[in-house]
């Protein structure tokens, strides 16, 4: 038997800007119990008069002792995500329960090499799982495909610029190419997720997250690329957007 | 009452007594599965019943489009948090599909083309509270949905509502399903908020 979920409190920490519209937070939670990378938390606010609501979010790094990180992107008349962007400040407090989810999982005892297929906020559990992956000095091999309106859009970009060995990257532009660009902008096809991912004999595990709509189309694309089934995981966070 | 989050008021689109706990209101209709959708072709499409007697009924898609058919109205609730309130569907009742099957199982495992796997008491599939489902909100099922067929078990989280429904298993032991195994309630009530492990 685990241990139960109980709500915890969660203070939040520091903020860092990842684009004009996400940011990433960083929240204390006394007796964190760890977790996996790919896991979500659920989080509860609470108003003065007691009316409370609950929405999910991935961690988006290894646990760093009692200190947990999340990475929300503002949905536009959202109830919570613009609270998280916008409104709370370090010391603000907030209630945490999890971690949760033990299928969009990447453990480092995993030897298969790694596709991660990510649409706009999409990326956040798989940058745990790029992170997780750093910190455990694993050499299995990952690529990542990140499929973004635009550059502005990037989320960790300083952190995805320095090279990393057995980490290779590819940028999908959705809305506007950067300048000088060779693949024009438009939404993930199957000569991107070909030429950016790996063979399907590889058989590598794949973990595609973003919108229900993106990620319908990736997974589409990879059965037919001949990836197996099982080997494709998905987490859906949301109706629309990248 | 938990700790209030200084600034936050929250947009209260509550859904009154509809409304379980920790769950609120959407008017679009979100996804949740763990892998791609798979495509089932009506001609190779079958639903099985499988006792622990090792009894096997059997219907192709011409014989489920002759049952009886019912029209439910359900609320149904997500454990991701989102509720939608009145989705009308067109189905066949477990009860139909039971009525020949003799068994004195107390569980069910569901099982999916794709692979997905569910559990549930059989009671709570019986009595009227479940259907076999091709239809939603007047048109085909869509794919990403469950469809051509899905289970419904509307007072449970929706997880245990099978998408691209095979089969159910009778079984004399609980046997946990996909979620069931990887940290999800056993049962799920959303009224108890039975959502993870432990609840
Ligand atoms: C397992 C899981 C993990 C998640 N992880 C993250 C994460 O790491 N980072 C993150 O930013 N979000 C994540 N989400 C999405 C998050 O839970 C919320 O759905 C999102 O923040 C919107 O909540 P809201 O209260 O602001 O908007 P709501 O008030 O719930 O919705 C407002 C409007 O926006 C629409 N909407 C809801 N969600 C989205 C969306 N994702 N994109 C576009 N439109 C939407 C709704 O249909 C509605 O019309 C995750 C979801 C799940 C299920």
């Amino acid at each position: 038997m685990r241990r139960r979920l109980t709500w915890q409190a969660a203070r939040l920490h520091e903020v860092r800007d990842e684009t004009a519209t996400a940011r990433s937070l960083v929240f204390d939670v006394p007796g964190w119990p760890g977790h996996v990378a790919g896991q979500h938390v659920d989080v509860r606010l609470t108003a003065e008069d007691g009316y409370t609501t609950q929405r999910s979010y991935s961690l988006a790094a290894p646990a760093d002792g009692d200190r947990i990180e999340l990475t929300v992107e503002a949905v536009p008349d959202g109830e919570v995500s613009p609270y998280l962007t916008e409104v709370i400040e370090p010391g603000d407090q907030i209630e945490i329960r999890g971690p949760v989810g033990g299928w969009f999982v990447w453990r480092p005892e995993n030897e298969a090499p790694v596709m991660l297929v990510g649409g706009g906020s999409g990326v956040v559990p798989l940058m745990a799982m790029i992170r997780a992956r750093r910190q455990a000095g694993s050499r299995v091999p990952f690529r990542l495909l990140y499929s973004l309106r635009d550059q502005d859009r990037r989320y960790y970009a300083a952190e995805l610029r320095r090279p990393e060995p057995g980490l290779d990257i590819t940028y999908v532009y959705t809305r506007a190419a950067p300048p000088g660009a060779a693949r024009p902008a438009g939404r993930i096809t199957l000569a991107d997720l070909a030429e950016g991912g790996w063979p399907a004999d590889f058989a590598p595990d794949c973990y595609v997250c973003g919108s229900t709509g993106f990620v319908e189309a990736a997974a589409d694309l990879l059965l037919t690329l001949g990836h197996a089934p099982e080997r494709i995981r998905t987490e859906r966070f949301g109706p629309t957007g990248d | 009452m938990g700790i209030v989050s200084r600034g936050f008021s929250g947009r209260r689109r509550e859904g009154g007594d509809r409304l379980p706990p920790g769950q609120y209101l959407v008017e679009d209709f979100p996804v949740l599965s763990a892998g791609p959708t798979p495509r089932v072709p009506l001609d190779r499409w079958e639903f099985a019943i499988d006792t622990e007697a090792e009894q096997t009924h059997r219907w192709s898609w011409q014989e489920f489009m002759a049952l009886p058919m019912q029209t439910p109205t359900v609320d149904i609730h997500c454990v991701t948090k989102w509720t939608k309130l009145g989705t009308s569907w067109e189905g066949v009742s477990l009860d139909v599909f039971f009525e020949d099957v003799e068994t004195t199982a107390e569980y069910a495992l569901v099982y999916s083309y794709g692979g997905y796997t569910t559990n549930l008491p059989l009671e709570d599939l019986l009595d009227g509270k479940a259907w076999i489902v091709h239809r939603f909100d007047g048109e085909e099922l869509a794919p990403q949905h469950g469809g051509p067929a899905r289970l419904i078990v509307p007072h449970l989280y929706f997880w245990k509502s099978a998408k691209w429904v095979r089969g159910i298993r009778l079984l004399n032991e609980d046997w946990p399903g996909f979620w069931e195994t990887a940290g999800y309630h056993n049962y799920g009530d959303p009224w108890r908020e039975q959502r993870y492990e432990g609840d």
